[in-house]
């Protein structure tokens, strides 16, 4: 038997999945909670300040993992969840899936750098 | 000691005169501290001597007593009657074939255990006089949960990928992989590799976890499947960088 190819789309898989899960509740806590919840002076997160701090590029090389990485790993899962729905068409949903992931990839990597 | 009745509903094949599976069910007195097993003895002991299932060491340890109880992959040896509600449904495992009652086929495990190459696979052959390859407690310990293994095939049974009978090597083929690729005197990892890193092997695996749950000896399959995911994709990455690397 041919050895797969599928360690692509895990890696990512994998990786997006353990970002989703130890990065991404904090960014949400960050930038979705923490102000509402009055834990952050308003200021905080203003324009000024992060329009400012996305121009270093650690800080947009994260943004960009933020984006990218869970992106991905919900594409492989959708693609995973499809074939347990009895699904076979895997061509259409690989294409569907990771297309959407790719144009996310695009999109992210488009603005960091008009930004 | 208290004795409770139960209807025990079992499914009978005959190939020889059955165009199908049917049901036929029997009532068993049962002792309070009986397995399903001791009371599927029962049936063949006292009321109908043609029901065939397997079975042998009546503790967990053979791995050949496993059906479908009340929907739930089991081993009829290790469970106990007073658990359970006062009429039970007995099937044979499921994802196999039927022989004959609750007898499966088990020849795709068997063929599919096979080309794992579930055994040492040692550098070099040593001779019986240059005595046996050392191992520290620490090597040992590695490894050692994924030895449990009873060949019992429940995870098969309970596996959606199996089922789909798109050719997915199994929970407990892959597990016993991993076992030996662990194993600090074994070097048949890339040996090992054409089945187990192929897209029937690990990949087909969508880690439901089944497996895990209605393994009797918690030898948790789907962890040996993930982990080896992790090793397979770091040397699918290796090489990429330095193809040939372990020729
Ligand atoms: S891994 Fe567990 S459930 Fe599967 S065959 Fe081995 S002992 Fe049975």
């Amino acid at each position: 038997m041919a050895r797969s190819n599928k360690p692509i789309v895990w890696s990512l898989f994998a990786a997006g999945g353990t970002f989703a899960a130890f990065v991404t509740p904090a960014m949400i806590v960050v930038t979705g909670l923490a102000l509402s919840f009055g834990l952050l002076p308003p200021e905080a997160l203003s324009y000024e300040r992060l329009s400012g701090l996305i121009e270093n590029p650690i800080a947009k090389g994260i943004v960009f993992l933020t984006v990218f990485l869970p992106a991905w790993h919900a594409a492989h899962r959708l693609r995973i969840t499809a074939h347990d729905f009895g699904i076979r068409e895997d061509g259409l949903v690989m294409m569907v899936c990771y297309g959407l992931a790719s144009v996310a990839t695009v999109m992210a990597v488009y603005a960091l750098l008009s930004l | 000691m208290s004795l409770r009745t139960f209807e025990l509903e079992i499914m009978r094949y005959d190939p020889d005169k059955d165009s199908e599976p049917r049901f036929e069910t029997f009532s068993v007195p049962c002792e309070e501290d009986w397995v399903v097993l001791d009371a599927v003895n029962y049936v063949k002991d006292n009321l109908d001597r043609t029901l065939s299932y397997r079975w042998s060491c009546h503790m967990a340890v053979c791995g050949s007593c496993g059906m479908m109880i009340n929907g739930e992959p089991s081993l009829s040896c290790k469970t106990f009657m007073r658990h359970m509600p006062d009429k039970i449904r007995i099937e044979p495992l499921a994802n196999f074939p039927i022989e004959r009652d609750l007898v499966v086929v088990m020849d795709d495990f068997m063929d599919k255990l096979a080309s794992v190459k579930p055994y040492l696979v040692a550098k070099e052959k040593k001779a019986v006089e240059d005595g046996s390859y050392l191992q520290s407690p620490a090597q040992l310990k590695k490894f050692k949960q994924y030895t449990l293994c009873i060949n019992c095939t429940l995870c098969y049974s309970a596996c959606p990928q199996y089922a789909l009978g798109e050719g997915f090597v199994g929970p407990a083929a892959l597990a016993l992989a991993h076992r030996y690729n662990l194993d600090s005197r074994d070097v048949g990892r890339s040996a090992r590799a054409d089945v187990v890193a192929s897209n029937e092997g690990i990949w087909e695996c969508s880690f439901v976890g089944a497996c895990s749950e209605v393994c009797p000896e918690h030898v948790d399959p789907a962890g040996a499947i993930q982990q080896t995911k992790i090793a397979s994709t770091l040397d699918y990455f290796k090489d990429l960088i330095t193809p040939g690397r372990d020729k």
